[in-house]
């Protein structure tokens, strides 16, 4: 049973776009991490009319658990089809918990060039910080119980949220 | 010492016993089956019960490493190691360093191995000096040093020239020729069977007509010298097939088979398994088939162990690179009742195999348990179960495919000469 | 015993432990491995091509055999892993035995090697060192003997897989020295777990398995005959040593009979890929006018060799 009642994915995104739309330039570089980053960075990019395409990362070869866990199956590609150097660069993803995708993110980014200021973009923000960093936008703010995980769903390009086991 | 052993089951294969009676031993020989012979007080008796008392093994092939291996093997290992195996008079090939060429080195090694009080050593001779296949050695002296044939253990002789006239020699005087037979060009380089196995791992093979090409010269030499020959280590259907066709022309031909051709083949390799590079190579399923079907239609004559201890350090290594061969004297008997259980084999003609017929290609007169013959006797519990591995095996060589794996049958007592030479519980 | 009895190169939970050999692997594991090199091959497109995944770990190439293209290739996919890269040329010559291959192993294991990338003119030597080695080291068989070269079948197959897709309607012809060929041998166990219909060989009788067939392969004696309408031709390397008159009379009939000329290749399908795995002896199995041409993808294969070597061992040291 979820703490808090689960918000609706749409709902939230909406905001956060409205939010966003203020502070982001016409040149920022907007990149998704795979996967849930990039379903919501994939409609975000659509709403702002950004000038670059969408960039996606997929952090799987920069994580900090890669001697406890193994390469995960299924990596994707990475692909920064814009110049990072210089670039006013915000970070999407869809659930911001312990920091460490964000930090792996951030590392995996500086090998493709020097930008010019990093910004985050979270759809929810579930706290458990492990690591010093903070999101510059989110839509919501969540608790999410020990031992349960919020997750991000996709069906038919509607986004919704769920809660699971961990 | 007077020498009761009661209540064994005694399979006398020879003679035809296969039967619950007692064995008498005196003075170094059988003086009576089933009762004791009158006034007959027995220094020593065995209880045999649910064991069984058969004659001492006879082994056609045991490598004792001496003279000029002994960093691998020493006689005193070897020699303890086969009567650990229940075996009582054995054969050893030629190749040792310096080979058995000269009657000093046999007799050297004959007078050794008496020392000991162990089994019987019968040494082969070398062919021709050195082993190199060129000239003969004076095998009329060796044969009065003390060998009962001569062979080229795992040298060819290529030169065919040289084979015709050593087989022509050895016929001037009667004397047994064995002969491994491979065609050293259609050998050379080969580390497994030509086949299916070698073809998937990648291991250069030594095909089947190695075999038959070489037999079929030593067949057609034989024919023409008179000479009596001796195949060592049969290993595919195609030798199969010609022996029993030279023997129902009646050519005094004889063969052996080594105890793991009787069970593996070239799928036990597996993951590249040093221990299963052996000489002949583990040919495929058909071919050990073939070899069983010899055995018990009686083109194939004896079975031995065709063992061969080697050091650690030259098995730990890449398959092909590994020297070829297995311990197997302690092997040679629960391997060999493995085999009659599993073809349903009658266990007095598998035991045949390694006593009385045995003994005839060595031309002895032994592997039997006739009154008044030489006390050689092997009591072994048929149901015994234990672990080949590295500390039950009394050889220094420990290389066997069978390393760690359960056998059946383990020997409870070697007596050779009416003397127990040893025994365990 | 963490290993797989049944093969040795998987752990009890079916994950890749050592890479020995192509054969007997599940089409998954392959499949896993051929995904994950499409990653690691954009990262070779960036201007920063590592990535820290391998940083801290040590890969030593043990090379009991010469051999320079392989080694360097294992050697710049390790350190674009960020791992540390020590090589080992070992002489091996029949005269000088020196110190046992397990020996070696052993005295390396002893400075924390994290994984052996092993290549060795005797079949099953990979076999031998992976049985002995602590649990978590892991062994990589960059060649051995005429038996595997496992990462040789999976960057081919990559390649075949991005020019042409599926493997499931494809005919290729391997056409050479299948005989002494561990190439051909992880080529032909990767097409057939990986869905190949039609795996055709092409050769002369001296320079086929006695018992090619078993390995589920169409034999052609008959270049002409065996190109005929394939997807891709895969080349194989004549060694020199062939050539000396025992299996082969000379180079020039070989190449007359078995050479892959502009008008033999024509037979193939218009849009078939040309394979090799270098280093490729010119005018002697392969014309310069069909290596360098439309149909080649010998250099693209390169390139992949990487990735593929790049993935094998991120996913290795992963497990």
């Amino acid at each position: 049973m979820p703490a808090t009642p689960l918000p609706d994915a749409e709902t939230l995104l909406a905001s956060l776009t409205e939010r966003m739309r203020p502070l982001i330039g016409p040149d920022t570089g907007l990149v998704g991490i795979h996967t849930g980053g990039v379903w919501i960075a994939e409609r975000l990019h659509s709403s702002l009319g950004l000038r670059h395409p969408l960039g996606t990362l997929d952090v799987s070869f920069y994580r900090d658990d890669f001697s406890r866990k193994g390469l995960r199956r299924n990596v994707k590609s990475s692909d920064i089809p814009f110049d990072v150097d210089a670039c006013h660069v915000v970070i999407v993803d869809d659930v911001l918990f312990t920091g460490r995708t964000i930090r792996a993110a951030m590392n995996e980014l500086f090998d493709y060039g020097r930008p010019a200021s990093i910004r985050l973009a979270a759809l929810v923000d579930r706290g458990g910080r492990e690591l010093p960093i903070a999101a510059d936008f989110i839509g919501a703010e969540m608790q999410v119980p020990a031992g349960r995980q919020i997750e991000l769903i996709r069906r038919d390009n509607r986004l919704t949220l769920q809660i699971t086991d961990a | 010492m007077k020498i009761q052993i009661k209540n064994g089951r005694l399979i006398d294969p020879k003679n035809g016993l296969d039967t619950i009676a007692d064995l008498y031993i005196a003075a170094g020989k059988v003086v009576a089956v089933g009762h004791a012979p009158a006034g007959f007080h027995a220094n020593r008796s065995i209880d045999a019960t649910g064991r069984i008392v058969c004659p001492g093994l006879i082994d056609l092939a045991v490598r004792l490493r001496e003279p000029g291996y002994e960093y691998i093997a020493t006689l005193e290992s070897e020699m303890e190691a086969a009567i650990a195996g229940g075996v009582t008079s054995l054969a050893c090939p030629p190749d040792t360093d310096p080979p058995l060429d000269e009657p000093g080195l046999v007799e050297m090694l004959k007078f050794r191995a008496k020392n000991l009080h162990q089994a019987h050593v019968y040494p082969v001779g070398a062919l021709t000096a050195g082993l190199k296949g060129a000239r003969l050695t004076e095998m009329a002296e060796l044969r009065d040093a003390g060998c009962v044939a001569f062979s080229q253990a795992e040298a060819p002789c290529a030169d065919t020239l040289v084979l015709l006239n050593a087989l022509e020699y050895a016929a001037t005087y009667g004397f047994p020729v064995w002969l491994r037979a491979q065609d050293a060009a259609l050998a050379r380089h080969g580390v497994a069977h030509d086949g299916e196995v070698a073809t998937r791992l990648g291991l250069p093979g030594i095909p089947s007509t190695a075999e038959s090409v070489a037999l079929s010269t030593i067949l057609i030499l034989a024919r023409e010298t008179g000479a009596r020959i001796h195949i060592a280590r049969l290993s595919s259907a195609e030798g199969v097939a010609l022996i029993r066709a030279a023997k129902a022309e009646n050519l005094p031909v004889s063969c052996d088979v080594g105890i793991h051709h009787v069970h593996l083949c070239e799928n036990d390799i597996g993951y590249f398994d040093p221990n299963c590079h052996l000489m002949p190579p583990l040919r495929s399923q058909r071919d050990r088939d073939a070899l069983r079907a010899g055995l018990a239609d009686g083109t194939v004559d004896a079975i031995c162990s065709d063992h061969t201890p080697i050091d650690e350090d030259q098995k730990q290594v890449p398959f092909s690179e590994a020297e070829a061969g297995a311990t197997g004297v302690e092997l040679l008997l629960p391997l060999t009742l493995k085999w009659a259980n599993e073809t349903g084999a009658d266990r007095a003609a598998a035991l045949s195999l390694i006593t009385h017929r045995a003994a005839s290609i060595l031309g002895i007169d032994a592997g039997h348990l006739s009154i008044g013959a030489s006390a050689d006797v092997c009591v072994f519990d048929p149901e015994r179960p234990w672990r080949a591995d590295a500390a039950a095996l009394r050889s220094q060589g420990k290389n066997t495919p069978y390393a760690g794996m359960e056998l059946i049958g383990r020997v409870t007592h070697t007596i050779v000469d009416g003397a127990v030479v040893f025994e365990q519980k | 015993m963490w290993l797989d009895p049944a093969n040795p190169q998987l752990n009890r939970n079916g994950e890749l432990h050592h890479l020995l050999s192509l054969e007997g692997l599940p089409a998954d594991v392959l499949h896993q491995i051929l995904d994950t090199a499409v990653s690691f091959a954009d990262v070779t497109q960036r201007d920063v091509k590592k990535v820290p995944l391998l940083r801290g770990k040590s890969v030593f190439n043990l090379f009991f055999e010469p051999s320079t293209r392989t080694r360097t290739t294992f050697e710049i996919a390790a350190k674009r892993l960020s791992a540390d890269v020590v090589n080992l040329a070992i002489n091996v010559s029949s005269q000088t035995k020196g110190e046992s291959v397990l020996d070696t192993v052993a005295n390396l294991s002893a400075m924390h090697a994290d994984m052996f990338i092993v290549r060795h003119a005797a079949s099953g030597a990979p076999y031998m060192i992976a049985k002995h080695v602590a649990q978590d080291i892991h062994v990589v068989n960059a060649g051995d003997g005429r038996h595997a070269h496992p990462t040789q079948g999976l960057l081919d197959m990559f390649t075949i897989r991005h020019y042409k897709g599926q493997f499931n309607r494809l005919r290729v012809a391997i056409v050479g020295d299948i005989l002494h060929s561990r190439v051909a041998r992880s080529q032909i166990h990767a097409l057939t777990t990986l869905g190949c219909p039609e795996i055709r060989v092409i050769g002369p009788k001296t320079l086929l398995p006695s018992r090619v067939n078993s390995l589920g392969v169409h034999v052609y004696h008959d270049m002409r005959e065996g190109l005929k309408d394939v997807d891709v031709v895969m080349m194989l390397r004549l060694q020199n040593e062939r050539m000396n008159g025992a299996l082969l009379p000379s180079a020039q009939e070989f190449y007359k009979y078995y050479g892959l000329t502009e008008d033999k290749l024509a037979l193939a399908r218009p849009d078939a890929i040309v394979l090799h795995p270098g280093p490729m002896n010119r005018g002697v199995e392969i014309d310069s006018s069909v290596a360098d041409g439309k149909q080649s993808v010998i250099l693209p294969q390169v390139t992949f060799g990487i990735a593929i070597r790049m993935a094998v061992m991120s996913i290795l040291a992963g497990n």
